[in-house]
């Protein structure tokens, strides 16, 4: 039985035609695009396509606003530490409580150093008070930081409205949108955002590339202090054979745009009621009315999240979950706890995160898959009992550690 | 992700003795809120010899939890309630052939389900003493709350010590800025110890040991030597290990080191930090070896 992938929201598959487009960067073409000569120049060429195929997609308004980066994680960083290093007079952040850790461990690290961090807090379905966030655009705020659409839930933020709101106030306004780019359209030119992270792998090319975007006129401090690549903004040799990935990436997600919308978005919808419809005590988490095409986070309650997966990847299907076993630390996953989730069905949480590479046979074969095992663990736990969980009166009660 | 053991993976698919026993009579229900496990466990003691004739358990947990259980209810069936008493975490994990360290703390659990469902039976209120902090060394698997209390205990300063006491730190080192975080905190909380802490407060290195007010008798120098070995022998026993006096001999202390010491890797960590501890009580610059340096007496 072919295994199916559902979690495209970790990681994707490079397109074989992406594959294509990026091996001749290790061979032929494998010179260093600031040399002078022919090797050097063909190189250049291909980067500044790339660019241009990046830009098309995000809506910026010239190629000189992308910046090539490692990772997300590396863009997320250079853009929250140059506002706090352009801007020395400022000494705050706003950001989420529910974001990546790539800015909640930054944020952390921030507030140690003596800065002065705020994190919005989220209601029951993951959405933000917007009038909070308005109490606390002050001048001494160097940046905002709000994720475009949560990697766990899909939820989506209004960060256009509240670039808007910031941009009022002199604030500038940063987005980590790895999750968003290429399954939301985005229009960076008819928005007030300044600075955006995105990442390769998330949108079917390789690891190991990520991009800034940073608005023209934003000031800019660099993370990477070198040589004059990415016009000075961060040094080191441009990973060219990715940068072209990205491009080429980048080019057939704006082609499947219009899919991700409509077709997965009916795939994603299908799993979702197929599983609901059939397992009582489960709920989708987040906003189901205001998320991404291709995710669905169910809470299973009174089951726990990496006892599904393993026997999820026993017959071959691949998902991840919010459990804090699954992560390594003790706690469930922060944005479930944030929600308000309670532990019997944070623990129980599993994300679906779906592809243009997923078939209606592949879908049918989870909804036929994920009724019986949430059975089989439920007859294990002491919180169930006869097709149900434990009455109130007589309810599994441990002494807790 | 970590791996799991076949062993682990055997029991996770297959659980055995799962669900509930009507005849029980001693029931143990444990949990970890935080870390998002709960076990009850479930025995059938015969009341005149006290053997566990059967075992069953249900459990809200990961596969490691779930594993654990079932390992549990087969390694205490035929046991009496005093034997069973005997079987510690380690021996759970054990039984498993190894738990990542992220998931030793399941086996904890299954420690205290069998502790509780024990009290239950002999009617006696059980008392969860286990507190989990974050997991810091992850080759040791040292938890925060566990170093802060040592660090607290023993008033520790650096990250070596630290190292020397619990372990933590030992292996990889990446969890060295964890444990500093720690002893940062410890410091700013400790009273009397802001910027103007004295610094006699700080430990005596083995290169300028402080000098000792009067020269101690032999007998008053053994006494101080097994008052330190005594106080580090919890932390051994911790971890199935022990350590004994074998002899002194001029500046040379001989010790057993015994169980999961002997052999252990980190055995020279253990004397090095067991040998810090001499040279702080007593006061005089002495080495800390095992037994087996011993010379051979003529």
């Amino acid at each position: 039985m072919n295994p199916i992938y559902l979690d495209n929201n970790a990681t994707t598959r490079v397109y074989p035609s992406v594959v294509e487009a990026m091996l001749p960067f290790f061979t032929e073409h494998f010179g260093n695009a600031s040399s002078i000569h022919a090797f050097g120049s063909e190189v250049g060429k291909a980067l500044k396509k790339a660019r241009t195929q990046v830009q098309t997609l995000l809506g910026a308004e010239h190629d000189s606003e992308i910046i090539f980066t490692s990772c997300g994680t590396e863009s997320d960083s250079t853009a929250i530490l140059s506002a706090l290093k352009a801007q020395p007079e400022r000494n705050t952040v706003i950001t989420t409580v529910v974001e990546h850790p790539a800015i909640l461990t930054l944020c952390d690290w921030l507030e140690k150093e003596g800065y002065i961090v705020h994190k919005l807090k989220v209601d029951k379905k993951g959405r933000l008070d917007i009038d909070e966030y308005k109490s606390l655009l002050h001048d001494r705020v160097a940046i905002v930081s709000v994720m475009w659409a949560n990697n766990e839930t899909g939820t989506i933020f209004p960060v256009e409205e509240m670039a808007a709101l910031a941009a009022e106030k002199g604030i500038m306004f940063h987005t980590d949108a790895v999750q968003a780019v290429g399954k939301l359209p985005i229009d960076l030119k008819n928005t007030k955002i300044d600075m955006l992270s995105l990442s390769g792998h998330k949108l079917h090319a390789p690891k190991g590339i990520g991009v800034l975007y940073l608005r023209r006129g934003c000031r800019f401090r660099p993370l990477l202090r070198g040589g004059h690549q990415e016009r000075g903004r961060r040094a080191g040799t441009e990973n060219s054979a990715s940068i072209v990935a990205l491009g080429a990436a980048c080019e057939l997600a704006m082609q499947n745009m219009a899919k991700e919308n409509t077709e997965v978005k009916r795939l994603r919808d299908k799993l979702e009621k197929g599983i609901l419809a059939q397992v009582t005590h489960a709920f989708p988490t987040g906003n189901p009315e205001n998320r991404l095409p291709n995710t669905s986070n169910i809470a299973f309650e009174y089951v726990e999240g990496e006892a599904i997966l393993l026997l999820l990847n026993k017959m071959g299907i691949a998902c991840s979950s919010g459990s804090a076993c699954t992560s390594g630390s003790l706690e469930p996953s922060h944005v479930m706890r944030a929600m308000g989730i309670p532990y019997t069905a944070a623990h129980g949480t599993i994300r679906f995160s779906l592809s243009v590479d997923n078939t209606e046979a592949e879908i049918d074969r989870v909804i036929e898959a994920v009724p019986p095992i949430i059975a089989q663990l439920r007859k294990l736990s002491p919180y169930w009992r006869d097709g149900g969980p434990v009455s109130a009166e007589e309810a599994f009660a441990p002494t807790y550690a | 992700m970590w791996e799991y053991s076949d062993k682990v993976r055997e029991h996770f698919f297959n659980p055995r003795n799962s669900g509930p026993l009507e005849e029980a009579n001693g029931i143990g229900d444990v949990g970890s809120i935080q870390c998002g496990d709960a076990l009850r466990l479930m025995l059938k003691v015969e009341p005149e010899t006290e053997i566990i004739l059967d075992a069953h358990f249900q459990t809200f947990g990961c596969g490691s939890a779930i594993a654990s259980s079932s390992a549990l209810t087969e390694m205490v069936k035929g046991k009496t309630l005093d034997e069973a008493l005997k079987v510690s975490n380690q021996d759970i994990a054990d039984f498993l052939d190894g738990l990542p360290p992220e998931k030793m703390h399941c086996s904890v659990m299954g420690r205290e389900a069998l502790q509780a469902a024990i009290a239950n039976y002999r009617g006696e209120e059980w008392h969860d003493d286990h507190e989990e902090g974050a997991l810091i060394c992850k080759c040791f698997a040292i938890d925060a709350v566990m170093i802060e209390d040592v660090v607290k205990a023993n008033n520790l300063n650096t990250v070596e010590e630290v190292t020397f006491y619990t372990k933590a730190g030992g292996g990889c080192a990446s969890c060295h800025e964890g444990i500093e975080e720690i002893l940062a905190k410890v410091k700013a909380e400790r009273p009397g110890m802001g910027e103007t802490s004295p610094p006699a407060a700080c430990p005596a290195t083995p290169e300028a040991p402080k000098p000792p007010t009067k020269k101690l008798s032999i007998v008053e120098k053994i006494a101080k030597i097994q008052e330190v070995l005594e106080s580090v022998r919890p932390m051994l026993q911790r971890d199935h290990g022990d350590v004994e006096l074998a002899d002194v001999q001029g500046k040379k202390i001989y010790v057993h080191l015994k169980g999961a010491c002997s052999g252990c890797m980190m055995e020279a960590a253990t004397l090095g930090g067991i040998q810090q501890k001499m040279i702080e009580t007593l006061g005089e610059l002495v080495q800390v070896l095992p037994a087996s340096h011993m010379p051979v007496e003529a």
